[in-house]
């Protein structure tokens, strides 16, 4: 694999743990260096939370900064607005269209952002949308969300899918492998052309 | 082999490889899993959660003695907790090897203050490693043992979040065997009174000089020669930042951080031009340079504050500017964390909030009832803090204050050292309340086990502490048991507890929403014909309530079903989705 940063983006609780695991164990198995740097403790409980998974030959900080991501994996929409300058202008940025709206907003001290997609789509060229808990509800799980959008990304890799599928068998609990199994095939097949 | 291993789980691997016998540690962020995956995956490891890292490092230290590998973590103020055993472990040394990793938290993601452990073994007079990814997690914590034997000494191993909690690749090594070291009665060695002591400190001083010699042979520090013109000195995840910063400077990579290795640094800082120190938090190996009369950049480019990064290093050292990449205009609301959906604490701070008492509050998820709009905790220092404080509020203050105070505190922090603040109360004629949040779980740090679970780390049951008869057996008469979900019933107990003229607890009873055996019913929905829009269930802060201008609703991907928003709602406006009215 090419050297790749990744930054996983979205709310404690959403799952992003999971991902960053199969997104570093696919990472071994092309034979790179792979650091995942993730968040535990108190930003776990429905705060904002990013995971960074650097691949490549050699990866020294596990840290990825502004401009360096490759792919920018957002599992909510407000959390794409707010690590948007840590993508690449030519990022592949994956966002899932769900809103989960913050203390702030809730209280009604702050409002939650309009039209978050279009005006990431004015500023990037390659932002992709996905209703990713329709699509894992549609697999018999709205948890299989984190799924369906690593199946989305890995259409943007050069990694063939079934090192991707080996990486989820190994990595998801064995009665869970045919529920995340479908859920990755329909984030794949979402949009064939890359 | 190479295996994908978080720091803190290439740890409990190093202690395996090792062949440690005894593990005992208290949970706290970012050292956690270290315990917990040498309780998963090390079965020959003996390993438990102890009450407290005192008693966790007491229980490691008897272990040494007693002739075992031994090693114990914690977090960096966990360390604190500990001291007392630490600052004399020194003196006493070791029979079985003794190793106690360390994780500090720059940047504070989840903890209440940013110390340097190092400052605390320089003081202590015991060796640092500082291990820089995975594959230096496991190796270290094999090294450790081996400087621990070689110097009769304990070793800290210090971690920062970035290393604990990054993944690398890791090398596996075999287990090597090593056998149970004969425990010999040696009161001279392991009976610390003054006479004694006084023999142990000069047998420690020698010792630091020993071991200054090692730090300058070992192959944990090494020169990486590049251009000479810039010298960078680095250990931990600051030598990472630092090498991806400036790959090209020659580097002094500290892996043995106490003591310093101070032929090699002054044989380093003879052959490059300017002489740099990357390091987070205290300038440890930067006075360490001072003190040798080097000239050496530092603080003075570098802050003391937060985490590096190689941007940062850029920047302040190279003197780059920071690219400018504000590229979408727009007010991004902040997202701090909040309790969960389902949440046994927030029917409690409800109630807190309403009766708009001062609260002195303690470590753990129920911190977040801090934060808008449940804005119900005044104060928060340490573990167990809250309860002196509110014996100290009224100390201060008179028992009208007290009347108008409660502590909260959780389960499990109370046993860690909420008790002695009780019997502090009730000794000295206190009449604070104090209210035990009991969720059933050590919650915050990713649910452990502890002494009120009746559960040990490795799912054994076991003697269950026994909250009500424990605050009774010190001297509390008055102990009621709530629950928080029952905001009337809690309500009026809070009222006549406070009112009452003598020490009270109140047991907040209800498990954390995230344990496996809890079961709601669903998620609920709001019946917008029957919703008056008077905005009270807002007032529970529950992150699955929103407010969408028009109307309010439910999110029902978040929404667990908990029902506390139906105690609220006057007009009966949650209904159950799919049916069954709420």
């Amino acid at each position: 694999m090419r050297s790749t940063s990744v930054m996983i983006v979205g709310v404690g609780g959403q799952g992003t743990l999971l991902t960053s695991k199969i997104l570093g164990n696919v990472g071994i198995s092309t034979g790179a260096d792979v650091k995942v740097s993730e968040v535990h403790g108190m930003s776990q409980r429905g705060g904002s939370v990013v995971t960074y998974v650097k691949m490549g030959e050699k990866v020294y900080s596990p840290i990825i900064e502004k401009g360096e991501a490759d792919i920018l994996l957002c599992f909510e929409e407000l959390e794409a607005l707010r690590w948007i300058d840590y993508a690449k202008k030519d990022a592949s940025i994956i966002i899932n269209t769900q809103r989960i709206d913050p203390m702030p907003v809730i209280t009604g001290k702050a409002r939650y952002p309009e039209n978050i997609i279009d005006k990431i789509r004015a500023e990037y060229r390659n932002v992709i949308a996905v209703p990713a808990l329709e699509i894992a509800s549609s697999c018999g799980s709205i948890k299989a969300a984190n799924v369906v959008m690593i199946g989305v990304l890995a259409r943007r890799t050069d990694v063939p899918e079934d090192i991707w599928l080996d990486a989820i068998r190994r990595t998801v609990k064995p009665q869970f492998v045919e529920l995340n199994t479908e859920a990755f095939r329909k984030g794949y097949n979402l949009q064939p052309s890359v | 082999m190479k295996v994908l291993m978080l720091g803190n789980e290439a740890i409990a691997r190093g202690v395996y490889e090792a062949g440690a016998r005894v593990a005992s540690a208290y949970p706290g962020t970012p050292s956690t899993e270290i315990t917990e995956y040498i309780a998963k995956c090390y079965d020959e490891i003996y390993c438990e959660w102890a009450p407290n890292e005192k008693v966790a490092l007491e229980v490691a230290i008897g272990a040494s003695v007693g002739g075992a590998r031994a090693v114990c973590a914690m977090k960096h103020v966990g360390l604190n907790v500990a001291a007392d055993p630490l600052f004399t472990a020194a003196y006493t040394g070791v029979n079985g090897g003794l190793v106690i990793f360390v994780a500090d938290d720059p940047g504070m993601h989840s903890s209440q203050n940013e110390q340097d452990t190092r400052l605390i073994a320089r003081a202590a007079k015991v060796p640092v490693l500082e291990p820089s990814d995975s594959q230096e997690c496991k190796d270290f914590a094999r090294e450790a043992f081996e400087i621990s034997e070689k110097f009769d000494t304990p070793v800290i191993v210090r971690l920062t979040t970035r290393v604990a909690h990054s993944r690398g690749l890791v090398e596996l090594g075999e287990k090597e065997e090593v056998p149970l070291r004969p425990y010999e009665k040696n009161p001279g060695k392991y009976v610390m009174m003054p006479a004694m002591a006084r023999k142990r400190h000069i047998a420690v001083e020698e010792r630091l000089a020993d071991l200054s010699g090692f730090s300058d042979e070992t192959s944990l520090n090494r020169i990486e020669w590049g251009d000479r013109k810039t010298g960078v000195i680095a250990s931990g995840i600051s030598y990472q930042y630092a090498k991806e910063a400036l790959g090209n400077a020659s580097f002094l990579k500290l892996g043995m951080v106490y003591p310093l290795p101070e032929k090699l640094i002054r044989e380093f800082a003879a052959r490059v031009e300017y002489l740099y120190v990357i390091e987070e938090l205290e300038p440890f190996i930067e006075d360490g340079c001072r003190r040798m009369g080097l000239e050496v950049k530092g603080k003075e480019l570098l802050p003391v504050i937060g985490e590096y990064s190689a941007t940062l290093i850029r920047e302040r050292v190279l003197g780059q500017k920071r690219e400018k990449f504000n590229s979408i205009e727009e007010n991004i609301p902040a997202r701090p964390p909040v309790m969960c959906p389902g949440c046994p604490h927030r029917g409690l701070f409800y109630v807190l909030r309403k009766l708009k008492l001062t609260v002195t509050g303690d470590i753990g998820c129920y911190t977040l009832g801090a934060q808008p709009p449940l804005d119900s905790i005044d104060t928060c220092v340490c573990m167990g803090a809250s309860v002196g404080m509110a014996h100290g509020i009224e100390k201060a203050r008179g028992r009208e204050a007290a009347r108008k105070t409660v502590a909260v505190i959780g389960d499990s922090t109370f046993i860690h050292s909420g008790i002695t603040g009780l019997i502090d109360i009730v000794y000295n004629k206190g009449t604070s309340t104090v209210i035990i949040l009991d969720n059933s779980t050590t919650g915050m740090t990713g649910h452990q086990d502890n002494p009120a679970t009746g559960i040990t780390i490795r799912g054994e049951r076991t003697r269950q502490v026994d909250l009500v008869k424990l605050c009774q057996a010190v001297g509390v008469d008055r102990v009621r048991v709530c629950d928080p979900f029952d905001l009337d019933e809690t309500e009026k107990i809070i009222r006549e507890e406070v009112a009452a003229d003598e020490p009270s607890v109140i047991i907040s009873q209800r498990p954390c929403a995230l344990l496996k055996n809890v079961r709601f019913k669903g998620a609920l929905r709001i019946d917008t014909d029957k919703c008056a829009r008077c905005r009270m269930c807002m007032r529970l802060g529950c992150p699955a309530i929103v407010d969408r201008g028009t109307h309010i609703e439910v999110d029902p991907a978040l929404c667990v079903g908990c029902d506390l928003c139906t105690k609220v709602c006057r007009f009966n406006a949650f209904e159950r989705r799919g049916g069954e009215n709420a």
